[in-house]
């Protein structure tokens, strides 16, 4: 990688190095997935710009912006800005429940001005930033204290119970595994990490009965036996399997998806954009897809481990967890492996809140990058 | 404090040995994703590859033209009329579509049941299927439409088609009708063309009968849709198979012209090609337009047709069944001669004695028939002379010869529904009621009274064979398609020339001897005489008492219990070519015999118009053309849809 000397590193590099020293290849990669996203997103539209692609395009050129100058901020700002953006982050998703409206039978949307935002999308990334900078002063031993865990499992619940009330099942979960993994990589003691695993193990039934809306439940009953509802509930996932299996090794061929462009698919452009890719760019394409993902997802765990403070360690690695989750979601989901929770694939999906940040999380990442010999102390709270 | 102290050199470890496993999670998990896209695309994929073809392609079924049916002469019987109609599409009906139908109704005449039919089925379908709005409007009509067009919103102006029989009732009871098919229908038959939206099959006759060939092959059209039925495009068309062409060895006009010739009265009236068999008429009155029930009938029609005394639903040419009273007496005496009767003489008083029982010749009160042989037993139809008869041969005997001569089974003329009427014998007796057979009941059956019964086509059929002592089959089609309908060569017939010399002798005095029953209504017509022999059958029993008080006039008594009169007939006399049979329903009339004055009409038509000496008109015979009797539906809608990719 980049093996600029360290004192040219140190403290006071300019602008103009810091844009020099941003990792343009991942921002290559970025462009790659997100130019194949907008192209799929032409495609399911029939061959036209509108009324996706265009929008796509000019949010994803927003969202380059926004990772370059983020990649450009310094690491320890952003420390400094944890806990207002997690708080601020939290605010919103607040607000949703009370000004937002209904789309898709869930509150998920807020109108700020022209832009539709969703809070539950900033939220995991201000959930990391969070908990990064409040785990960058825990020791080892430290993070296992049961009023340090508290904190940081107060700091998870908070968000992820008012985005299950929304409600959003998917986003929930990642908040909760960004979260957890979170405290994994802060070195939570396996004396809690086993008895958790085992109560959460029991407490699957409990929430079946208690906490799941009927519509997340027949989404999870649909997955178990689709074929019992083909016409129904289980329309998406036996259409989503028909679309990608059809695409067969090398794929119908880009604008000939026969399932999008007639309609077989819900949510074309949103969750189910995989399938697309997966019918119009077969078995070939999709890997290919992967493989990029993956090498991102390389990049993001060496820049997490070649960072110097435990903050931009934990910050990075959960960025790129954050951006695992989302693939890993939206792909077990469109491909039948698990029930269908509304995740949309990064980078891929049309949405704006989705792309902004994940955009600005790969800012952060980036920020990581850049700033990767900055030393911060244990006890600092970051430079502001 | 330290920058750096041992505790983050620990969790530097921790993190970086953590990173590294969920690293490894990751990577097993894009492995799982990799494994599901090799599952679903390589392993599974050419299964998803045809629910991905079966999701957008659709077979349309493409309705083939029905086959025409002709006469002998290639005059169109049946067949399909353009029917001129207006579509509406919702979604196109930008004003609303009670606003485009009130608009119509403008251009043409729209009654409100209509409007109302057509609210009702646009809230059944899809926006964008065209629903019919009015159906065979007049090219004026439709017209005016096509004018007005620029102003209908969502309006189709359509052409489809339609059956037609230009001759109406005149030919129903041979063609038939189609209708549209019903549920059972629907269940025994997997011909894709069978649920088809307003498709319609033959119910009776020809149309019936040959139905599979007149259908056709149903045609397909490709189309791909989208995920809510809307055709996107053609992808492909078969156009099918038009239904195959009939072509029937009747004479059109000879057909209507008998038909008319009875019309009034329930009655049945065949002709046929005495050497060949080809059934050149059949008729039988009254009828109904066959046209209605293409269109649907209507309570007040279908009650009418139903409930009617002179059953206008029932073909009484092959499925009326009636006792051929005198008419037996020719089938009588043909078995009489060859049974060593032929120079029996028998005294007729006008009575006959039998056990306790009196029998009674219609001369009774004239005292007789006095001396009668056989041929003047047919020409003045002495019953005492043909109890005799009946005696001396026995009621197997008599059978024997009547199944010969094709009465008492199905002729196996090709229309659905005939019926093989009855020649009852001995054993038949002993099944049928269990008591042995009596003496008295062989005289009865022996005038054609009694158990008896016979069709009036089984009576043609007796008359062709008479008239040329071959065992001549009635026959109705000549071609289907390019292939002949195969019909077996006629076979001789167990009598000997002489009984059937005999017999042709007693018929011809019987019309044209004085004296003869059928003398009044003989034709004059030099070279056009015929030869014939009239039956009555009573449907109810004359008593002793009426008998000695007087019988009541036929005219005098209620219509349904008078009795048939009947007469089988053919001509030339001395060379014949024409078989004809009449059955008038409760039209006896002993003076004016107005059955034998039909049959001298019809057969006078026939022979002036010269029915079987002038060319016909069938097409030619293309052996290597020939189409299979039952049609092959290569395109199972299942089946093609599975097919490979476009």
């Amino acid at each position: 990688m980049n093996s600029r000397p360290y004192a040219v590193a140190k403290r006071t590099l300019g602008i103009f190095d810091k844009l020099l020293d941003v990792n343009w290849g991942l921002v290559l990669l970025i462009t790659i997935i997100a130019t194949v996203g907008i192209a799929m997103l032409y495609s399911v539209a029939g061959g036209h710009f509108q009324p996706w692609a265009l929008s796509q395009l000019s949010k994803f050129l927003v969202g380059l912006f926004i990772l370059v100058v983020a990649a450009s901020i310094d690491v320890r700002v952003w420390m400094s800005l944890a806990y207002p953006a997690y708080g601020l982050a939290l605010l919103l998703l607040v607000a949703v429940d009370v000004a937002g409206h209904v789309g898709l039978g869930a509150q998920r949307w807020i109108m700020l001005g022209p832009l539709e935002l969703q809070p539950s999308e900033l939220m995991k990334i201000s959930l990391v930033l969070a908990l990064a900078r409040f785990l960058h002063g825990k020791s080892v031993e430290e993070v296992s204290k049961p009023l340090n865990l508290g904190i940081a499992l107060v700091m998870i619940s908070i968000p992820a119970l008012f985005v299950v009330i929304e409600p959003n099942l998917g986003t929930t979960l990642i908040i909760v595994m960004d979260g957890v993994s979170l405290l994994f990589l802060a070195g939570l003691s396996w004396y809690w990490i086993v008895p958790a695993v085992s109560a959460i193990v029991t407490a699957i039934p409990l929430a079946w009965r208690f906490v799941l809306h009927d519509y997340q439940k027949a989404r999870v009953m649909t997955f178990l036996n689709p074929e019992a509802d083909a016409l129904g509930a289980g329309w998406n996932i036996t259409q989503a399997k028909i679309a990608i299996g059809s695409g067969g090794l090398s794929g119908k061929g880009f604008l000939q998806g026969t399932q999008s462009r007639l309609n077989f698919l819900p949510e074309k452009q949103t969750d189910f954009i995989w399938t697309s890719l997966c019918e119009e760019f077969g078995f070939v394409g999709a890997i290919a897809m992967l493989v990029l993902f993956a090498t991102v997802i390389f990049y993001g765990v060496q820049i997490a481990m070649s960072a110097r403070s435990q903050f931009a360690r934990l910050l990075s690695m959960g960025i790129t967890l954050n951006f695992f989750f989302y693939i890993m979601i939206n792909g077990l989901m469109v491909m039948g492996l698990i029930p269908v929770v509304g995740i949309p694939m990064p980078l891929l999906s049309y949405g704006g809140t989705a792309m902004l940040t994940v955009m600005f999380g790969f800012g952060l990442l980036m920020s990581v990058h850049v700033h990767r010999q900055v030393e911060i102390p244990r006890h600092s709270g970051g430079i502001i | 404090m330290p920058l750096f102290d041992k505790k983050d050199k620990s969790r530097y470890a921790t993190f970086s040995r953590r990173s590294l496993a969920l690293g490894g999670g990751m990577a097993a998990i894009f492995a799982v994703l990799g494994g599901r896209l090799y599952q679903l695309q390589i392993r599974d994929g050419s299964e998803y590859m045809t629910e991905a073809e079966d999701n957008r392609i659709n077979e349309r079924l493409l309705a083939p033209p029905r086959g025409r049916i002709f006469d002998r002469f290639g005059v169109e019987l049946a067949n399909n009329r353009r029917n001129y109609r207006v579509l509406l599409v919702a979604e196109q009906a930008t004003d609303g579509v009670e606003e485009a139908l009130d608009t119509i109704g403008k251009v043409i005449q729209l009654t409100d049941t209509q409007k109302k039919r057509v609210l009702a089925e646009l809230a059944q379908n899809k926006k964008f299927v065209p629903v019919p709005v009015a159906e065979n409007l007049t090219w004026e009509e439709f017209s005016r439409i096509n004018l007005h067009l620029p102003y209908l919103p969502g309006v189709q102006p359509d052409v489809s088609e339609t059956r037609d029989y230009p001759y109406g009732p005149e030919m129903v009871h041979v063609l038939g009708y189609v209708s549209s098919v019903s549920e059972q229908e629907l269940a025994h038959d997997d011909d894709p063309l069978m649920s088809l939206p307003g498709m319609r099959i033959g119910k009776r006759g020809i149309e019936r009968e040959f139905d599979k060939q007149l259908r056709g092959r149903a045609g397909a059209s490709r189309v791909e849709v989208n995920a809510y039925g809307r055709v996107i495009r053609e992808l492909g068309r078969d156009p099918g198979g038009p239904g195959q062409d009939v072509w029937l060895s009747l004479d059109g006009e000879l057909q209507r012209f008998a038909d008319q010739r009875l019309s009034g009265e329930s009655a049945a009236c065949v002709v046929m090609d005495a050497t060949s068999g080809d059934v050149l008429a059949l008729s039988s009155t009254p009828g109904f337009d066959p046209n209605w029930f293409n269109v649907g009938v209507t309570g007040p029609q279908w009650r009418e047709l139903a409930t009617s005394d002179y059953k206008p639903l029932l073909n009484k040419a092959i499925a009326g069944t009636y006792p051929p009273g005198s008419t037996f007496k020719t089938a009588m005496a043909l078995a009489a001669v060859d049974n060593g009767m032929d120079d029996l003489v028998v005294g007729c008083t006008g009575s006959m004695r039998l056990g306790d029982h009196t029998f009674y010749c219609d001369a009774w009160r004239i005292g007789g028939h006095g001396h009668v042989n056989l041929t003047r037993g047919i020409q003045v139809s002495c019953d005492i002379c043909f109890y005799e008869v009946a005696r001396r041969l026995g009621i197997d005997k008599m059978a024997e010869a009547a199944h010969a001569l094709g009465l008492g089974s199905p002729t196996g003329i090709e229309l659905p529904g005939e019926l093989g009427g009855l020649i009852p014998t001995r054993a038949w007796k002993m099944a049928r009621f269990g008591v042995p057979w009596q003496q008295g009941e062989t005289l009865v059956n022996g005038i054609g009274q009694g158990y008896v019964l016979v069709t009036p086509i089984q009576l043609c059929t007796l008359a062709a064979r008479l008239a040329t002592g071959k065992a001549v089959s009635p026959r109705l089609t000549h071609q289907v398609g390019a292939s002949l309908q195969s019909h077996s060569l006629a076979a001789s017939l167990p009598f000997s020339d002489k009984a059937f010399a005999m017999v042709r002798q007693g018929m011809g005095m019987a019309v044209n001897a004085p004296g003869g029953t059928a003398y009044g209504s003989r034709i004059l017509q030099p070279g056009f005489e015929m030869a014939g022999k009239t039956g009555t059958a009573q449907v109810r029993r004359i008593t002793r008492e009426e008998r000695q008080g007087g019988l009541t006039p036929q005219s005098e008594l209620p219509w349904a219990q008078r009795e048939h009169a009947l007469f089988i007939a053919f001509a030339p006399l001395d060379n014949p070519r024409y078989a004809a049979s009449i059955v008038l329903e409760h039209g006896g009339n002993a003076h004016t015999e107005p059955q034998v004055q039909f049959a001298r009409d019809i057969l006078t038509f026939a022979q002036k118009r010269d029915t079987l000496g002038r060319p016909n008109a069938y097409p030619p015979v293309n052996a290597a053309a020939a189409v299979p009797v039952t049609p092959g539906y290569p395109i199972k809608a299942a089946a093609l849809s599975k097919g490979g990719a476009i």
